[in-house]
């Protein structure tokens, strides 16, 4: 798999950080940001429920994940 | 609702009892009523069985759609071709307050992109999940201290004035940087812009509470705090300086949703959990649950109902045509119980995944401060829990007052004793 951010669509509202802490976290400008080492989602299974938590659509998955 | 739009609708798994009306339901009023606080006002139940779009007359006389289905409402929340600015001939209005006032200068909810997203990129570094976090240990405090305070004074208490509002409203006033000492002022000028009861009296509010932020906003020039308003009035003209009327608009929305909100969840998610017993209890025995049942009250009691919206073109949703010029109201509280995404959506129970709720909103205007607001329901949920284990209503649930449904939902008054 692997996440990518649309930092021009991103309105910093942090959900995928909440859903997805482990992958996903807010910088300090309060854009969303995936963690280093985690673009390919690390095969948590929050990563499709963080894209899904995004209110604008900003997070675009591709391929599959470890875990499916 | 053509077949077309319920052929292409996934089957629900518990379908409501009177799903099979077989022809389209007249036009129900919009907003009414609730008839228990924490539930949709029956008079909607006509159009919770017709997902995911119904139609809905207002209070002048025009009709409008009123969005019910889950799906529908995520595409269109984030669709752009739907506008929020109020200004715009034709834009729906739920209340004779709200057309009062509707070509005052806005600020977030109320303006389209770009000048939303302008303004809302001001604001995300103040809002942000870490800051929410941060300021948790302050709430705590908050929190604590308005407890100390009703426990010296000793039972029985009004739950709305001894800690529902005034947390919020310490909280809000810490951020942004307005002095509490005005609490009284701004939260009732709050209560009239949102309730009135006549429009002159949301005009009135309106004003008074620009001349209060100009004022503010002047002072914090020559002798600035450290709130977010201090930052955006010392904001380096290099990175975009932000006029005295943006300033005012903004403060505006910020005061009072940052506190108005917050404190109707507090104080029905209080109720209702009061009228819940059984989760009352394993939400004390196990308060690591709190997170799951903020979330759970949030979907349930969507205390925002009816967002606005007007289309500027042409948009299909669900086979059905929107015309471009046309109302779109989205009712949160039928919309979190869409029986397809939530099974018995009418029962309090914080082991579902709630998450996917409208309750903040979806799409370019999800609520801002929904970090904060979380922070701030589990602190004080949390707290009057562990804090007051005898806590109980101290009169018959079915005389406590709650607001009127043309206004943000929650209680005007909670008795409560221990």
């Amino acid at each position: 798999m692997r996440i990518d951010i649309d930092t021009d669509v991103c309105i910093g509202a942090g959900q995928c950080a909440l859903t997805a802490p482990g992958v996903f976290a807010q910088d300090d400008d309060g854009f969303s940001t995936v963690l280093p080492g985690r673009a390919d989602g690390a095969g948590d299974p929050m990563v499709r429920e963080a894209a899904r938590a995004c209110p604008v659509g900003a997070i675009m998955l591709t391929g599959r994940s470890r875990s499916a | 609702m053509t077949e077309l739009t319920e052929a292409i609708q996934p089957e629900p798994p518990t379908p409501p009892t009177t799903a099979s009306a077989p022809s389209p339901t007249p036009a129900v009023p919009f907003p009414q009523d609730r008839t228990c606080p924490y539930h949709p006002p029956t008079g909607y139940d006509p159009l919770r069985a017709e997902r995911p779009l119904g139609r809905v007359i207002l209070y002048d006389g025009r009709p409008a759609w009123l969005v019910t289905g889950h799906a529908a409402a995520r595409q269109l929340l984030a669709d752009p071709r739907l506008s929020t600015d109020r200004g715009r001939p034709g834009f729906p209005a739920t209340t004779p307050r709200f057309a009062a006032v509707r070509h005052r200068r806005a600020a977030l909810l109320g303006v389209d992109d770009p000048e939303h997203r302008r303004q809302r990129r001001l604001l995300i570094p103040g809002f942000t999940l870490k800051r929410a976090a941060e300021l948790r240990p302050r709430i705590r405090e908050i929190v604590d201290e308005r407890l100390d305070a009703m426990i010296r004074q000793g039972p029985p208490a009004e739950l709305v004035g001894a800690f529902a509002l005034p947390v919020p409203s310490m909280v809000i006033c810490a951020l942004l940087g307005v002095p509490y000492a005005d609490h009284e002022f701004f939260e009732e000028q709050s209560r009239r812009l949102l309730r009135g009861p006549e429009p002159a009296d949301t005009l009135d509010a309106r004003d008074r509470l620009e001349e209060y932020l100009g004022r503010l906003i002047d002072r914090k020039r020559t002798a600035p705090g450290d709130g977010i308003l201090d930052e955006l009035v010392h904001r380096p003209p290099s990175e975009g300086a932000v006029d005295r009327a943006e300033l005012v608009a903004l403060g505006i929305i910020l005061l009072v949703a940052g506190h108005e909100t917050t404190a109707n969840m507090i104080s029905l998610g209080a109720y209702t959990l009061l009228r819940h017993p059984d989760r009352l209890a394993e939400l004390r025995r196990d308060p690591a649950l709190l997170p799951a049942a903020v979330e759970e009250l949030m979907r349930m009691l969507s205390i925002a109902d009816g967002l606005l919206r007007q289309a500027t073109e042409d948009i299909e949703v669900a086979g059905t045509l929107i015309r471009a010029g046309e109302g779109v109201v989205l009712s949160t509280s039928v919309i979190n119980r869409d029986e397809s995404v939530y099974d018995d959506p009418d029962t309090l129970d914080w082991h579902r995944p709630a998450r996917h709720h409208v309750g903040f909103g979806f799409g370019i205007h999800q609520c801002l401060g929904h970090n904060l607001a979380r922070a701030e329901m589990e602190t004080a949920l949390g707290a009057l829990l562990e804090r007051l284990p005898g806590l109980r209503l101290a009169a018959p649930a079915h005389e406590i007052p709650f607001k009127p449904g043309d206004t943000i939902q929650g209680m005007l008054e909670l008795p409560v004793t221990w």
